[in-house]
C-alpha cells in the first residue's frame, strides 16, 4: 500500500488535482455533516437565493447521521451512510464550491461529472465502523436544523481521520477498478 | 395456562436492543477474522481487521457498533398455552425499544409517515411479526436492521420453469447492483417459495441463522455453498473496494409454494449484523 497524504480542510483546487482513486488520505480539520433531509433544504435555500448555514467553498461534507452522545463524548457513533441519497443535491454544491464528500457507495454520472468540472473528490470512508470512527472526532455542534435530529447539520473538528479516494476529480472510479481486478 | 406480565417482554427487548448494539456474535467475529486470513486485497484485509478493532472499541466503550442502530424488527414466537397479561403485547414491544433507543444513547431512525416523513424520536414503532407455536414459553428475537443494506434488498417472482438457475442468477444480480452500498461484506438472506409476502419474511428470518452453519437438508446446504463461492468471485469485496469478500455467509429458507409460482427474495445484510434471542 502506497502512503497516505495528510491534508487539512478547506480543500484548494490544487489539494484535489493532486488526488488519485485509491489514495489513502488522513484528514484532519473541519467538516460539515448532511444527510439527505438537510441536503434538500440546503438546496432549496440556494434555489431562492437565500444565504446558507455555512459556505460551502472549499469544504466537505460527511454524509453521517450520528447516535447521540453518550455523557463525557461529543459524538456518539459516526459512521458514512449511503451517499446516492445525496445524488440529486450533490452537483448544485459542488458548484458553489464544495470541495469534498465523504461517505460510502456509488455516485451517479451527474455527480462524478461535476466533480470533475469543478474539482471535487468523494472520499470512502468504511462502513459500519462509527465506534472506531468516533474517536477521530474532537468536536461537534449543531449548526442548524437542530429539528431534524440525527440528521441535523453539525459542524465537526476531526483529527486523522482515514479515507480513501473513491471518485476523483478526473473522472476514475475506484469501485469499477477494484472490482475488475478482483472478479473471476 | 401460564402467565407472563407484559413487563418481561418490554425488559428482554429494552436489554436485547442495547446489547445487539454494541456487541457482535462470536460467529460473526470469526468469521471477520478467518476472511481476513483469506483476502487477496490489502485494503480489504486491512477493512476487514477495521471491522475487528470497530468491534472491539464498542464492547469498551459502549459506543453502538454503527451509528444506523436500525429499525427493531422483533420476532415474538408466543406459546399457545401463554397467557400475557398486564398489557398489549405490541406496546410493551414498543415500550422497551423507546427504552433502549433512550437508555443505550442509540440512534432514533424512523419516521411516523414514510412520505411525510417526521421522525417519531424514539425509534417506535418496532416492526413485529408474532407466531402462535405450541408450549407455554415467549421466544423473543430481535434485529436491529440497518436501512443501507435493507434498500439493496429486493424481490422477484420467477415462474416455476426459471428453476434454480434463475433463482441463482436473481440472487447474483441483486449483490452485483448492490456493489458497494449495503457496506460488503453482506449475509444473504434468501427466501424461496411460498407467496409474496411469505418469501420476503424468510429472507429476513434465514439472516437469524448463525453464520458458518448449512441447511438441514443437503440440496440448500449446497445452493448456499454455490451461491456463496459465486458472489465472492464478483470482486466487489470489502466495502466494495475490490476483494475476494463480497459477502460473509448466504443462507436460504424455503417453503412450499403455488404450483404456478416460484417467488424468491434477496434480503442483503450488512456485516454489522446484529440480532439476539431469549426466551421467557
Ligand atoms: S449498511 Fe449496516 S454497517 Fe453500513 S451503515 Fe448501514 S447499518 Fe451500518
Amino acid at each position: 500500500m502506497s502512503d497516505a497524504i495528510r491534508m487539512t480542510t478547506p480543500l484548494s483546487d490544487a489539494d484535489v488535482e493532486k488526488l488519485k482513486i485509491g489514495d489513502r488520505v488522513i484528514l484532519s480539520g473541519v467538516l460539515y455533516t448532511a444527510r439527505d433531509a438537510a441536503h434538500a433544504r440546503l438546496v432549496d435555500l440556494i434555489e431562492k437565493g437565500e444565504e446558507l448555514p455555512f459556505d460551502p467553498q472549499g469544504q466537505v461534507i460527511y454524509f453521517v447521521g450520528p447516535t447521540p452522545p453518550p455523557p463525557g463524548r461529543v459524538i456518539g457513533s459516526a459512521g458514512p451512510t449511503t451517499s446516492y441519497r445525496m445524488d440529486t443535491y450533490s452537483p448544485i454544491l459542488i458548484s458553489k464550491g464544495l470541495k469534498g464528500m465523504i461517505g460510502k457507495g456509488k455516485r451517479s454520472k451527474e455527480v462524478v461529472d461535476s466533480m470533475k468540472e469543478h474539482k471535487a473528490v468523494y472520499f470512502g470512508a468504511t462502513g459500519g465502523t462509527g465506534a472506531l470512527i468516533s474517536g477521530c472526532i474532537k468536536e461537534a455542534e449543531v449548526i442548524a436544523y437542530e429539528d431534524l435530529g440525527p440528521e441535523a447539520i453539525r459542524r465537526l473538528v476531526v483529527e486523522d481521520f482515514p479515507l480513501i479516494v473513491v471518485n476523483d476529480a478526473h473522472g476514475g472510479d475506484l469501485y469499477e477498478k477494484g472490482r475488475a481486478r478482483y472478479a473471476k | 395456562m401460564r402467565e407472563v406480565d407484559v413487563s418481561l417482554i418490554t425488559d428482554a427487548v429494552k436489554r436485547m436492543s442495547m446489547e445487539a448494539n454494541t456487541r457482535l456474535g462470536e460467529d460473526v467475529i470469526a468469521t471477520y477474522a478467518a476472511c481476513a486470513m483469506r483476502e487477496e486485497s490489502e485494503t480489504g484485509r486491512s477493512i476487514l481487521e477495521q471491522l475487528q478493532r470497530n468491534a472491539e472499541i464498542s464492547g469498551e466503550t459502549g459506543l453502538p457498533l454503527c451509528q444506523d442502530t436500525g429499525v427493531a424488527v422483533v420476532f415474538v414466537e408466543l406459546g399457545q398455552d401463554v397467557h400475557l397479561t398486564g398489557g398489549a403485547l405490541r406496546e410493551a414491544v414498543n415500550e422497551g425499544v423507546r427504552q433502549g433507543y433512550r437508555e443505550g444513547y442509540l440512534r432514533k431512525s424512523i419516521v411516523e409517515d414514510p412520505l411525510r416523513r417526521k421522525n417519531t424520536g424514539d425509534n417506535t414503532p418496532a416492526v413485529l411479526h408474532v407466531e402462535l407455536v405450541p408450549g407455554d414459553k415467549v421466544k423473543i428475537t430481535i434485529a436491529t436492521k440497518g436501512g443501507g443494506s435493507e434498500n439493496m434488498s429486493g424481490i422477484k417472482m420467477l415462474k416455476p420453469a426459471d428453476g434454480v438457475d434463475g433463482v441463482k442468477d436473481f440472487v447474483i444480480e441483486r449483490v452485483r447492483e448492490a456493489g458497494p452500498n449495503p457496506c460488503p461484506p453482506t449475509i444473504v438472506g434468501v427466501g424461496i417459495g411460498g407467496t409474496f409476502e411469505v418469501a420476503a419474511i424468510l429472507s429476513k428470518k434465514a439472516l437469524l441463522r448463525p453464520l458458518g452453519e448449512r441447511h438441514p437438508d443437503p440440496y440448500y446446504a449446497a445452493l448456499e455453498e454455490d451461491l456463496l463461492e459465486k458472489i465472492n468471485r464478483l470482486g466487489i469485496g470489502p466495502m466494495g473496494l475490490g476483494g475476494s469478500t463480497t459477502s460473509l455467509d448466504v443462507k436460504v429458507e424455503v417453503h412450499p409454494c403455488h404450483i404456478a409460482s416460484l417467488p424468491v427474495a434477496v434480503n442483503i445484510q450488512c456485516h454489522s449484523t446484529r440480532h439476539l434471542e431469549t426466551e421467557i
